[in-house]
């Protein structure tokens, strides 16, 4: 590790800080900011996102090596984290600490990517069924039934029997369609109720149709509880391609994500446990980082937590 | 005296609703229920019917059926002579444009999202009726109309008070210059001394205007003012309807009577005898079989057969409709 990459750090980390403490800053004005703020780690959640988020940007500062490259497969197989590898190396010599900046880059991708397909598509057939109800809501809510009831693993294995190698868009696209309907119910119901609200019912007076109903009126007042879902959303994508590249059929090798970390790592688990143990690390502190913003988002945009 | 027109015109509006299913929707049976029965009145151009009636009568699924927010299940409504139950969904989008509608919730009925700016400018871009700096003008001046500061355009409904919601909702209903608006119950939700401003300005704006109304209420009190017709619902059904002042001076059904002895005089020694109503407003589930009001009817002169034939509509003196078997002979 050179000096600039000791630097580059410490500025990830307190550029993470500086978001999270600007972020308190304009939180602590507002009613629903304080709402955020009085959850337990939801703070310290914005920083570790920060600070996985600016690490991804910053990749090739951050990282001291070719997260690819292997630099001495002789004399440099898994050795354990010194000044010159922090995090060590892994069985094929590269650096993890690298793979893991740039492994960043990818479980973040990916799952903020298929996160947003997933909310699209459910926010979209959540407010068509809610919306027109009748036939529409029965054909699509027996859809959304039979996508809960198939095992998500099972699908994309299909699909992965389907490809020999899985492009990444491929990928986000099967995690993101896959993953829409908790959303799509959720969507629903919250339309179920806003499209009996003397405001849409002004809006089709005035000639509003479906689509202007549905987009202006409509979707903005659902915007708390499909904001929750994805942020909620996301540290499970990031778990589920985790999963799947642990098994060896998401993200491929020699492209580092998390989960083909694990995979990389898994069998020197006893001799080398860094080359396994810190993207495990990182893809739990991340998730539970998630799950507190979220947990916070949810509070703070609770219509019935108003005037508190 | 020469009757004008009528702008609009309902005959045998019928809306009904599924009712409740039974427990886990395994019983066939649904009742219906008959929230709209056969109602059929008139609005002459520039004049006001006040349609009055206790919560759940169906009057305000009356308003929102005229304007086809609901579609009813029976009936004809005709405004200016268009048939309005049957128009395609572009023609409908048209004649949006010379009725409009002032909710009662003035809390419920401006989305919270949209600054005053945007709800307003919301009819002006779907009819095509002004482009953006026209627009802003236009919505100056319609928020002028209704007595608001055009500085509130930029604010947010959270940040009104009930009165000014409401005074933005009578200038979204305006703002595509229509001819006829349905009040639903425009005050109801407001204080006291906000309702005779909102009421006054409605008045000058029917002047103003030329509108034609149909003013849903609760009570007869808040109608007296502004109403030149009044129609008195009870279970889906009209039960009286009568020009105001021959229907405040000698109203012919019983259920009117006991409504317009609920209404306060401004004088304290006035003799005044209250008729309170027993029970509550049957189910429209399960109407009583006769005449609907018979069960909780204070006429001295009830009899069996209340109970097994239902009343018609019909005139008992020039202009003045009752559906009361003993109409000729008032409480």
């Amino acid at each position: 590790m050179t000096v600039w990459t000791w630097l580059a750090l410490a500025g990830a980390v307190a550029l993470a800080l500086v978001a999270a403490a600007e972020l308190r800053r304009h939180a602590a004005a507002r009613a629903a900011g304080r709402r955020f703020l009085r959850h337990p780690t939801a703070s310290l959640g914005v920083f570790i996102l920060a600070f996985f988020v600016t690490l991804a940007l910053a990749a090739p500062l951050v990282a001291p090596y070719d997260p690819a490259r292997q630099l001495d497969p002789v004399h440099l197989q898994n050795q354990p984290p010194s000044l010159r590898f922090l995090l060590g190396t892994d069985v094929y010599s590269r650096d993890v600490w690298s793979r893991l900046v740039y492994g960043a880059r990818l479980s973040l991708g990916i799952g903020t990517m298929a996160m947003l397909v997933a909310v699209t598509v459910g926010a979209g057939v959540g407010a068509v069924a809610g919306y027109f109800r009748h036939w529409l809501d029965a054909v699509l809510m027996r859809g959304v039934d039979v996508g809960l009831a198939v095992p998500r693993i099972f699908v994309l294995l299909m699909a992965v029997a389907l490809w020999e190698r899985l492009p990444l868009v491929a990928l986000v696209l099967l995690i993101g369609f896959t993953g829409w309907f908790v959303t799509s119910r959720l969507v629903r119901a919250e339309v179920l109720s806003l499209r009996e609200r003397e405001f849409v019912a002004a809006a089709r007076a005035v000639g509003a149709g479906p689509t202007r109903v549905i987009f202006r009126h409509v979707l903005p007042n659902a915007a708390a509880p499909i904001i929750v879902s994805a942020a909620l959303g996301i540290g499970n994508v990031i778990l589920l391609e985790a999963g799947l590249s642990f098994l060896g059929i998401g993200v491929p090798s020699p492209l580092p994500s998390w989960g083909s970390m694990i995979h990389d790592g898994w069998q020197w688990i006893v001799a080398a446990p860094w080359t396994s143990g810190f993207p495990g690390l990182a893809i739990a502190f991340v998730v539970m980082a998630l799950n507190a913003v979220g947990d916070g988002l949810r509070d703070a945009l609770d219509p019935r937590k108003e005037g508190t | 005296m020469t009757l004008p027109a009528p702008l609009v015109q309902v005959e045998g509006l019928v809306k009904r609703f599924p009712g409740a299913r039974s427990l886990l929707g395994l019983g066939r049976v649904r009742r219906i229920v008959r929230a709209v029965d056969g109602v059929s009145f008139a609005i002459a151009a520039g004049q006001t019917l006040g349609l009055v009636g206790e919560s759940g009568c169906g009057k305000t699924t009356v308003g929102r059926t005229i304007l086809r927010l609901i579609e009813p299940d029976a009936g004809r409504v005709t405004l200016d002579g268009a048939d309005v139950l049957g128009l395609g969904a572009r023609e409908l989008r048209a004649l949006r444009r010379r009725m409009q509608i002032v909710f009662q919730d003035p809390y419920g009925s401006l989305n919270p999202r949209m600054t005053v700016q945007q709800t307003l400018a919301e009819p002006l871009a779907i009819h095509r009726l002004a482009a953006r700096p026209e627009a802003e003008r236009r919505i100056s001046s319609l928020l002028e109309e209704v007595g608001l500061d055009p500085a509130f355009a930029r604010a947010y409904p959270h940040e009104l008070s009930g009165g000014q919601r409401q005074r933005v909702g009578i200038a979204r209903a305006l703002s595509v210059e229509p001819q006829f608006l349905v009040l639903d119950e425009p005050v109801s939700a407001l204080d006291v001394s906000v309702q005779a401003q909102v009421l006054n300005l409605l008045a000058e704006l029917q002047r103003k205007r030329r509108l034609t109304y149909l003013f849903i209420a609760h009570d007869l009190a808040v109608v007296k003012h502004i109403a030149d017709h009044v129609a008195v619902m009870y279970l889906g059904k009209i039960v009286e309807r009568a020009p105001a002042t021959v229907l405040y001076a000698g109203p012919r059904h019983p259920y009117t009577t006991s409504l317009l002895s609920a209404v306060p005089v401004p004088d304290p020694k006035a003799q005044r005898q209250r008729i309170v109503l027993q029970g509550d407003v049957p189910s429209p589930a399960t109407p009583p079989p006769g005449c609907p009001f018979h069960p909780r009817c204070p006429h001295p002169k009830k009899s069996s057969r209340c109970g097994i034939e239902p009343p018609a509509l019909r005139e008992v003196a020039p202009g003045q409709f009752a559906a009361c078997h003993f109409a000729e002979a008032p409480m």
